[in-house]
């Protein structure tokens, strides 16, 4: 079974490393940000920064698709 | 009509309707085992997008976010944290499992272990975990369920006689519909839900505080210590919130209807783009929150946190908007409900009596047998919800512990040559019965780690030495595909 690129897996480290294992650096109520605790507001930017770290290891799985694409039917557009 | 009377219309016009769109849905495909439990394999992104956020925002997304928000404080938090990184997982692995599931015809989660590992009596421990880790969270659906209605009726109907009215239906929507019903009920489930939770969650901190930054404002003033872990809590610190998110996030799409809910996909891009959108529908959950920390300061002291939203909605609006939201609710609760019934339903008809058993029984037998089996799932789980006392999180967080454990099987089972029959085998009994037993005997957090990760990193552990102690075994997802399913009936595709 062919293993996801390093490249796609070092995105994928970032969120896990932002949300997951930094939890004492985030978890405090200052400096509030558009009046949330700062915990609050970190955990939510998160929502839309994970995806855009997908994305990006998207992207180079996508171009390693395109490169090695075989015979076979790789689903669709 | 009084209130009660008001609201109690309102949502069962709310259930009727979705029902009825469930059905429509359902009989408009001939129902093979195929169409019932995997749609076809035909589902673009989003149809896709529509099961996943129907198997995945359910009640606990309504209430048990709330709930904890009230009850704990802090450690709540670990429900934001967790969801982006599980779809984050989900990206790496479910395509794989997407293209081995298409090449052997696989219908179940137990199916990948039996093509992948040789053995039906692995697959059938696999389904009857698996289905053991469904109870729990059916139960989860149908307390909420229960919570819902006995709330709407200003306590005039108990949560049984709730809970019984409810599932008959959901049973019944199962039975006729299957997956695809299920797809479009989350249509309607997901706006109402969504509006519910935009417009509560921002209207109530207004209501009483003038503004989201106010109320927690209020909220620090009140009760300085609990927006920080471990809040109201006395062992669910910086470890437990670590652990619990790692093994959420890995355990997600290990839940058996969530692994095979990638089956029914059109490709393994649709997943991979699929991974990419979901977290943001992950918004709902500080909404969830706000309210319910907007409750710790307008209605103190509830014995039940879980109950903190739906005292705050019938305090604040008139019944009919509490009528509106008990719907939501209550199909928060039908969709994941019916998805974990029919999943349950199947592991329990093909991979245990079918395997097992009767090896001869055709799939027409095995879809028959499934639609006797929904009902045997929904009384064991309204048994055991109507005789347990757990709240919504604690419940979610026994399952969660369990399914985990079939993650080392999955991931060595996609990604290493090495890893064999023997040891799967060892690594999922050592890590299920080490997660039993701490949950089972209270040692949750166990010296402030999550119990189900420990059990985790060491079924992680036994699988490893167990397969290097082991002779190498063949890669079977590359085989041919022939003999993975045994002779198919003529609604086979």
């Amino acid at each position: 079974m062919r293993r996801p690129a390093l490249g796609a897996i070092l995105w994928g480290v970032i969120p896990f490393a932002g949300t997951c294992f930094s939890v004492g650096l985030w978890d405090r109520i200052n400096p509030r940000v558009l009046g949330l605790p700062f915990s609050y507001f970190w955990l939510i930017s998160w929502l839309f920064l994970t995806p855009l770290c997908t994305w990006r290891a998207y992207r180079i799985e996508a171009k390693r698709d395109a490169a090695a694409r075989t015979p076979r039917q790789r689903g669709e557009a | 009509m009084t209130p009660s009377a008001v609201a109690l219309t309102i949502i069962f016009f709310i259930v009727g309707v979705g029902t009825a769109v469930g059905f429509y849905a359902g009989t408009r495909h001939k129902m093979t085992l195929e169409q019932w439990t995997v749609g076809g394999r035909g589902f673009g992104i989003v149809l896709m997008w529509l099961l996943m956020a129907g198997e995945i925002y359910t009640t606990f997304t309504f209430l048990g976010a709330s709930g904890w928000a009230y009850s704990r404080g802090g450690p709540a938090l670990y429900i934001i944290g967790y969801q982006p990184l599980a779809f984050l997982v989900s990206f790496y692995i479910l395509p794989l499992v997407w293209e081995a599931g298409q090449k052997h015809r696989l219908q179940t989660q137990a199916d990948f272990f039996r093509v992948r590992y040789g053995s039906k009596h692995l697959a059938a421990l696999v389904a009857l975990l698996g289905v053991v880790c469904i109870v729990p969270y059916l139960q989860l659906q149908l307390t909420g369920l229960g919570i819902i209605v006995e709330g709407a009726s200003f306590g005039g109907i108990g949560r049984a006689p709730a809970m019984l009215c409810a599932f008959t239906l959901v049973a019944a929507f199962v039975f006729f519909s299957g997956v695809r019903g299920v797809a479009w009920v989350s249509v309607l489930k997901d706006i109402l839900l969504l509006f519910a939770a935009l417009f509560v969650g921002i209207a109530v901190p207004y209501i009483y505080f003038g503004g989201i930054g106010p109320m927690f404002t209020a909220v620090i003033q009140a009760h300085p210590s609990h927006l920080m872990m471990p809040g109201a809590t006395k062992n669910f610190g910086h470890p437990w919130y670590i652990t619990s998110v790692f093994m959420t996030a890995v355990g997600f799409f290990m839940w058996p209807q969530n692994f095979a809910a990638s089956y029914s996909a059109k490709s393994g891009d649709t997943l991979r783009r699929n991974a990419m959108v979901m977290p943001m529908y992950s918004i709902t959950m500080p909404l969830m929150f706000f309210v319910g920390l907007t409750a710790l300061m307008v209605i103190p002291g509830l014995s039940n946190g879980d109950l903190s939203l739906l005292t705050l909605v019938r305090k604040t609006f008139p019944p009919w908007f509490l009528g509106v939201i008990g719907g939501a609710g209550a199909l928060t609760a039908m969709v994941p409900s019916a998805i974990l019934i029919l999943t349950a339903a199947t592991l329990f008809a093909k991979n245990i009596c079918r395997d097992l058993f009767a090896p001869n029984m055709t799939d027409r037998g095995v879809a028959l047998l499934a639609r006797v089996m929904v009902l045997v799932v929904t009384a064991a789980a309204l048994v055991s919800a109507i005789h347990s006392s757990l709240s919504l999180v604690s419940l979610l967080l026994v399952g969660y512990a369990g399914v985990a454990q079939f993650f080392p099987g999955v991931v060595l089972g996609l990604f290493s040559k090495r890893v064999t029959l023997p040891g799967v085998f060892a690594g999922l009994v050592t890590g299920f019965t080490v997660a039993l037993v701490l949950m089972l005997s209270q040692r949750d957090p166990f010296h402030g780690l999550n119990a189900g990760f420990l059990a985790f990193c060491i079924n992680f552990l036994v699988t490893g030495i167990v397969s290097y102690c082991t002779p190498v075994e063949p890669y079977r997802l590359d085989d041919a595909p022939a003999s993975a399913i045994p002779a198919e009936g003529p609604y086979a595709h």
